[in-house]
C-alpha cells in the first residue's frame, strides 16, 4: 500500500470534514428509514396495529405469484424504454436550437420549461380532457384530418402510452434546462478552434458537443431512469379512478406499492415490493453509469 | 378583636376562594374529519353550541384534505397521535376495528337495542359481535337522476319506474354522431364511478341474489342464476344496447353535470353541485325496481371514539357524540349538508320530504343497503377489472364473474383469518 | 460578456419549428388558466375560452381561504431549503467530483441509493420521527427532508466535473486552502448549474404535497399544496377551483425562472483557459 503524501492526507482529511454533516443527514434521514422500511418487509403490518408478526420470506414468495406485480414491473420498464430516449433526444435537439438562436432564447426557455412547473394534477386532467374518446381535442384532430377516433384511455394497449407521452411532456423542461447549462459550460474556444480547422457541423457535434456533455447525459440519464422507474404521480391522475387501469395497463411500481400500504393497509408486502424496487434501480443506475460515462481529456 | 376579624375574612374569603380552586379545568377533546367545505362550517356552528351547553368541555375541531385523509389517519394513529373522536367513511370501519384502532361505543348513550330502533338499517353494518363502534349523523343513498329537458324531448313525462323501462328509454335517448361516437349518454356507465356500487348491493337484490351472506364471510355475487343474470344486465348497457361508455366525459358526474347524459344513477351527495351550477333542469326519482324489488345503496360517513380514549375525555367524547346524533342536529344537517339524518324520525319528517330533489333519497332508506367493504378500493376493483374484462377483452361475463367471485372471497377470507 | 448577437433572418426556419413546439408545450397551461376563469358549470363544456368568463374564483381563493398564509409559509419554506440546498450540495457535490479519498466512489453511490426508494413509503417512519423527536407542529418538520438532497448532489457532481483539474491545482499551488478553493475558484464555474439547481429546488418544495399533507396538523404551518387541496373532494373535484389554485402556484416559480433563467445566459468565461 502506498503511503499517502501529507499533502494528499490533508486533502483527505478536509474532504471528510465537508461530507460530516451530509453524511450524517443523510443516515439519519434517508438510510436508517429506509431500512426500517425494508425490516417491515419481514414482517406483517397494517400500519394500526401495535403488534407486527415476523412472517420471514413469505411477503417476498407472494411477489412471486402476484400476477398484478408482473403486470406493473412490465409497464414500469415500458415507461422507461418509451420515455426516456425520445425524452433525451428531444430535449437535446431543442436545447442544441434554442443555444443556437441569436435573440430571443430567454422566451422559448421559458416557453418550453412551463410545462415543468405546471401542478402534475392540472396538466393530468387537461391530458385526460385531451385524449378522451368521444370529444376529446386529440379524437377531434384525427377526425379531422380522416383518421379513426382512438380509445385511448379506455384501451389497455393505448393506455400506457397517453401517460408516457404526459411524463415526456412534462420532463422535457427540466431536461433542455439541464442541456443547456451543459451546453454553455463548453468552451468557445473549442469550436472557434473547429472552426479555423473546417470541420463539419456533424463532426463537431459528434467529436466535441456529445463528448463534452458528457457529464450532462450521464447525470440526465440516470436521474430520468431513477425517476421514470418511480412514475406515479401521472398514472395516479390520469388513469380512471387512479387505479392504473384499465386492466393494470398503466400500473406502475410505485402505484402499486400505494395501493399495497395506504389502500390495503399491507404495508408489510409494500416494503417487500419496495426493496424489489429498490433493487432493480440500483442495478439499473449503476449499469447505465458504466456503459455512459466516458472520461474526456482537456 | 382586630385580630379576629382579620382571621374571619380570611377564612370568609378562603371559603369562597377554595370551591373556585376545585373547579375543573375543562376537558379537551379532538374531533377529525375530511374537509368539506359545508360540513366543516355545520361543525363549527355545532362545536359552538355543544360548549355553550357543555361548559366543562372543550372540543377542537381538525380537517384534513380529502384525497390523503386515510393516510393522515394511518400515520397518525400509528404515532400515537390520532384525535379523540375520528370521522370515518363507514367502508373504513372493519379495518380499523380488526386492527385495533377504535372502541365500541359507550354503551350508555349507544346500546345495540336503541340504535338499532332508532337508526336506519343501513347502520347496523358497523356492528360487530354485536357490539357497535360508530354511529353517523347522516347517511347517503343511491337514487335516478335524470334531466328532464332531454326526457322532455324524446316524450317522456315521467322517469322510468323498472329497470326494463330504464333500458328502453336510455336507448331512445342515446344519441350518436354519424361516424357512431358517443354524442350523449342514455345512462351513464361508469364502474369507478357510482355503477360498482350500484352493481353490489342493488343490481344483485333487484335479481334477487343478496351479496353477501349473513355473517358477512362468503361472497354471493354468483350464488344463483340470478346474479349471473345481474351482472349481464350491467354489462349488456354498454356492450349490447350501447346506453353508455366508461369514462365518457371523464367520468359519470362529469357527463351528467353538463347535460351529456340522459339518466345517471347517483348519490344525494351530488346534490350539492348540481344546485350550486344552478343551470341543470334535472329531477330525482327513486332507483327503478325490478320484478317487484327495490333496493338502494347506503354509504356514510360515521363517527367513532378511538380506543386508548379514557376517563375524563371518554365521557367528554360521548356527550359530544350523542350531541352530533341527536335528532334536531341530523335535521339542520339534512338541511344544510343534503346528507340524509341517519334516524328513521328524520325519514319521516313532513318538512324534509317536502324538497323534491332529496325526497326521493329519503324514501329509499327503509330500503338501502350498505356493503361489508373489508378494503374498499381493492373491492371496488374487482369489480371494474370485471366490466373491463367483459368490455374490452371480449370476455364471457359468466366466466368473469366467477372470477370476480373468487377475487372477492380472497379479499374477506384474508380479513376473517 | 458575449456581444448580443442580431436577430439573423437565417434562423427563421429554427424559429418556427421552436415556435411549433412550444405551442404544443404550452397548449396545456393555457387551458389551465383558462379554466380558472370558468364557472363550475361552464368546465364540463371542454371548451377552450371560458363562458362566461369570472374572476369568482380567484376572489374565493384570495378571500375565503387562507391562501395568504399557505403562501407565505411556502415561500418561507422554500427559501430556507433552496439555501441549506445550494450550500451543501454544491460542497458535497464538488467534494465528491474533485477531491481525491478513499471511499469517494462508496459514499456517491450511498447518496445516489437515497434516491431509488419512493417517498411514499419514507412517510410513515418520517412521522414517527417526527412526532418522538417533538418536532410536531413546527416548521422544522415540513422542512427537514429536503435540507440536504442527493438529486442536488449528483447534478453538482457531474458539472463540477466539468471543471478543468489545472485550475484547482493552480490555486492548491498558491497555497489556498481546500474550501477556499471549492469557494472561489470552482464555484463560479459553474453558476449556471447552481441556477438550475435553485430552481429545481424551488419548484420541488414549493409544489412538494405528500410529505407536507401527512405532517401538517396545524392550520397555521399549511403550505400552498395542502391548502389548495381543500378543492378536491369526495365524489366532487371542484376543477375550477383545482385549476385556480394550480394556476396561481405556477406565478411564484415563473418568475423565479425568469430571474435565474439569465445566469444560464450569462455563461461562463473560460477564455483564460489555454486549449
Amino acid at each position: 500500500m502506498r503511503r499517502m503524501s501529507p499533502l494528499a492526507r490533508r486533502q483527505a482529511a478536509w474532504a471528510y470534514a465537508f461530507l460530516v454533516i451530509p453524511l450524517v443527514f443523510f443516515l439519519w434521514i434517508r438510510i436508517y428509514p429506509v431500512f426500517s422500511s425494508f425490516h417491515i418487509a419481514l414482517l406483517e403490518w397494517d400500519i394500526f396495529s401495535k403488534v407486527r408478526p415476523f412472517v420471514g420470506l413469505a411477503n417476498f414468495e407472494r411477489m412471486l405469484t402476484d400476477r398484478v406485480l408482473h403486470k406493473a414491473l412490465l409497464n414500469t420498464f415500458e415507461y422507461i424504454l418509451i420515455s426516456m430516449p425520445i425524452g433525451l433526444a428531444l430535449a437535446l435537439a431543442i436545447a442544441m436550437m434554442i443555444n443556437a438562436l441569436n435573440r430571443g432564447a430567454g422566451l422559448f426557455r421559458t416557453l418550453y420549461f412551463i410545462p415543468y412547473i405546471t401542478s402534475v394534477v392540472a396538466v393530468a386532467a387537461v391530458w385526460k380532457w385531451m385524449f378522451m374518446k368521444s370529444g376529446g381535442l386529440v379524437n377531434n384532430i384525427l377526425t379531422g384530418i380522416g383518421l379513426p377516433a382512438q380509445p385511448f384511455m379506455n384501451s389497455t394497449s393505448q393506455a400506457l402510452g397517453v401517460v408516457a407521452s404526459n411524463v415526456i411532456w412534462q420532463g422535457l423542461g427540466f431536461k433542455i434546462i439541464i442541456f443547456l447549462a451543459g451546453l454553455k459550460q463548453i468552451p468557445r474556444t473549442f469550436y472557434e478552434a473547429a472552426a479555423i480547422d473546417g470541420a463539419s457541423r456533424w463532426a463537431v457535434f459528434r467529436h466535441i458537443t456529445i463528448p463534452l456533455l458528457n457529464p450532462t447525459i450521464v447525470y440526465l440519464t440516470v436521474l430520468t431512469g431513477i425517476q421514470t422507474l418511480q412514475v406515479f404521480t401521472q398514472v395516479f391522475a390520469i388513469s380512471s379512478g387512479g387505479q392504473g387501469g384499465p386492466l393494470n395497463a398503466t400500473l406502475s411500481m410505485v402505484l402499486y406499492i400505494y395501493q399495497k400500504a395506504f389502500k390495503s393497509f399491507d404495508m408489510g408486502y409494500a416494503s417487500a415490493i419496495t426493496v424489489l424496487l429498490f433493487v432493480i434501480i440500483l442495478i439499473i443506475s449503476l449499469a447505465q453509469m458504466k456503459l455512459v460515462t466516458r472520461k474526456v481529456e482537456y | 378583636m382586630k385580630k379576629l376579624s382579620l382571621l374571619l375574612v380570611l377564612a370568609l374569603l378562603l371559603g369562597l376562594a377554595l370551591p373556585a380552586g376545585l373547579a375543573e379545568e375543562p376537558v379537551t377533546i379532538e374531533y377529525w374529519q375530511y374537509y368539506f367545505e359545508s360540513k366543516v362550517a355545520l361543525i363549527d356552528e355545532l362545536i359552538a353550541q355543544f360548549e355553550a351547553e357543555n361548559p366543562g368541555i372543550k372540543v377542537n375541531h381538525q380537517h384534513f384534505p380529502y384525497d390523503s385523509y386515510q393516510e393522515k389517519i394511518a400515520a397518525s394513529v400509528a404515532a400515537g397521535e390520532g384525535p379523540d373522536i375520528v370521522n370515518l367513511f363507514y367502508g373504513w370501519v372493519p379495518k380499523y376495528v380488526k386492527s385495533g384502532v377504535l372502541q365500541p361505543l359507550p354503551a350508555g348513550s349507544f346500546s345495540p337495542e336503541a340504535i338499532e330502533a332508532e337508526f336506519a338499517p343501513m347502520v347496523t353494518i358497523n356492528k360487530f359481535d354485536g357490539v357497535y363502534y360508530t354511529i353517523p349523523t347522516a347517511v347517503r343513498t343511491l337514487g335516478l337522476l335524470y334531466n328532464k329537458d332531454i326526457l322532455a324531448e324524446n316524450g317522456y313525462e315521467a322517469p322510468p319506474a323498472t329497470l326494463d323501462e330504464l333500458v328502453e328509454m336510455a336507448v331512445k335517448m342515446t344519441r350518436r354522431n354519424a361516424a357512431g361516437e358517443l354524442e350523449l349518454e342514455g345512462l351513464t356507465f361508469q364502474p369507478d364511478g357510482q355503477l360498482h356500487g350500484f352493481f353490489r348491493p342493488v343490481l344483485l337484490r333487484l335479481f334477487g341474489q343478496a351479496p353477501l351472506s349473513e355473517d358477512y364471510k362468503t361472497v354471493q355475487w354468483n350464488a344463483s342464476e340470478a346474479g349471473y343474470e345481474a351482472f349481464k344486465w350491467m354489462t349488456d348497457l354498454a356492450t349490447v344496447h350501447k346506453v353508455g361508455e366508461v369514462n365518457f366525459m371523464t367520468n359519470d358526474a362529469t357527463a351528467f353535470r353538463n347535460g351529456a347524459a340522459a339518466m345517471s344513477i347517483d348519490g344525494s351527495y351530488r346534490l350539492s353541485a348540481l344546485e350550486t351550477d344552478g343551470t341543470l333542469n334535472y329531477g330525482v326519482a327513486p332507483i327503478p325496481s325490478h320484478e317487484g324489488r327495490q333496493s338502494s345503496f347506503g354509504t356514510f360517513w360515521t363517527n367513532g371514539i378511538l380506543a386508548g380514549v379514557e376517563g375524563k375525555e371518554l365521557e367528554a367524547a360521548e356527550k359530544f357524540l350523542a350531541f352530533l346524533t341527536s335528532e334536531p342536529v341530523m335535521r339542520t344537517w339534512t338541511q344544510r349538508i343534503g346528507e340524509i339524518g341517519a334516524r328513521t324520525s328524520i325519514a319521516q319528517d313532513e318538512e324534509l320530504l317536502k324538497d323534491e330533489k332529496l325526497a326521493p333519497f329519503i324514501e329509499m332508506l327503509p330500503v338501502a343497503d350498505s356493503y361489508f367493504y373489508v378494503d374498499e378500493a381493492a373491492d371496488r376493483k374487482i369489480v371494474v377489472d370485471a366490466v373491463d374484462m367483459v368490455l374490452l377483452n371480449d370476455m364471457d361475463p359468466r366466466e368473469v364473474l366467477d372470477w370476480a367471485v373468487n377475487e372477492a372471497q380472497a379479499l374477506l377470507d384474508s380479513y376473517w383469518k | 460578456m458575449e456581444e448580443k448577437k442580431k436577430f439573423s433572418p437565417r434562423q427563421l426556419p429554427l424559429y418556427a419549428v421552436l415556435m411549433m413546439g412550444a405551442l404544443v408545450m404550452v397548449f396545456p397551461f393555457v387551458w389551465m388558466v383558462l379554466t380558472s376563469l370558468k364557472t363550475g358549470a361552464d368546465v364540463y363544456s371542454f371548451s377552450l375560452i371560458p363562458s362566461p368568463a369570472t374572476t369568482a374564483n380567484y376572489s374565493f381563493v384570495f378571500m375565503r381561504t387562507d391562501f395568504l398564509r399557505w403562501f407565505a409559509n411556502s415561500l418561507g419554506i422554500a427559501t430556507v431549503v433552496v439555501a441549506s440546498v445550494l450550500f451543501f450540495d454544491s460542497l458535497v457535490g464538488y467534494t465528491l467530483a474533485k477531491m481525491h479519498f478513499r471511499g469517494k466512489n462508496f459514499i456517491f453511490i450511498l447518496i445516489l441509493s437515497t434516491l431509488m426508494v419512493p417517498t411514499e413509503m419514507l412517510i410513515i417512519p418520517w412521522y414517527l420521527m417526527s412526532s418522538q423527536l417533538g418536532w410536531l407542529n413546527t416548521y422544522w418538520s415540513i422542512m427537514f427532508p429536503g435540507l440536504i438532497s442527493a438529486f442536488g448532489i449528483f447534478m453538482m457532481r457531474q458539472f463540477f466535473e466539468g471543471v478543468p483539474g489545472e485550475l484547482l491545482e493552480a490555486a492548491r499551488i498558491d497555497g489556498l486552502n481546500e474550501f477556499g478553493i471549492y469557494a472561489r475558484i470552482a464555484v463560479p464555474l459553474v453558476l449556471p448549474a447552481l441556477s438550475a439547481l435553485a430552481i429545481f429546488t424551488f419548484l420541488g418544495n414549493w409544489n412538494a404535497f405528500l410529505w407536507p399533507v401527512i405532517i401538517v396538523s396545524k392550520p397555521h404551518l399549511v403550505t400552498l399544496p395542502v391548502g389548495l387541496a381543500m378543492f378536491t373532494t369526495e365524489n366532487n373535484p371542484e376543477w375550477e377551483r383545482i385549476m385556480t389554485a394550480a394556476s396561481l402556484g405556477t406565478v411564484p416559480v415563473l418568475i423565479v425562472f425568469i430571474l435565474f433563467q439569465r445566469q444560464i445566459i450569462e455563461g461562463v468565461n473560460l477564455s483564460g483557459m489555454k486549449a
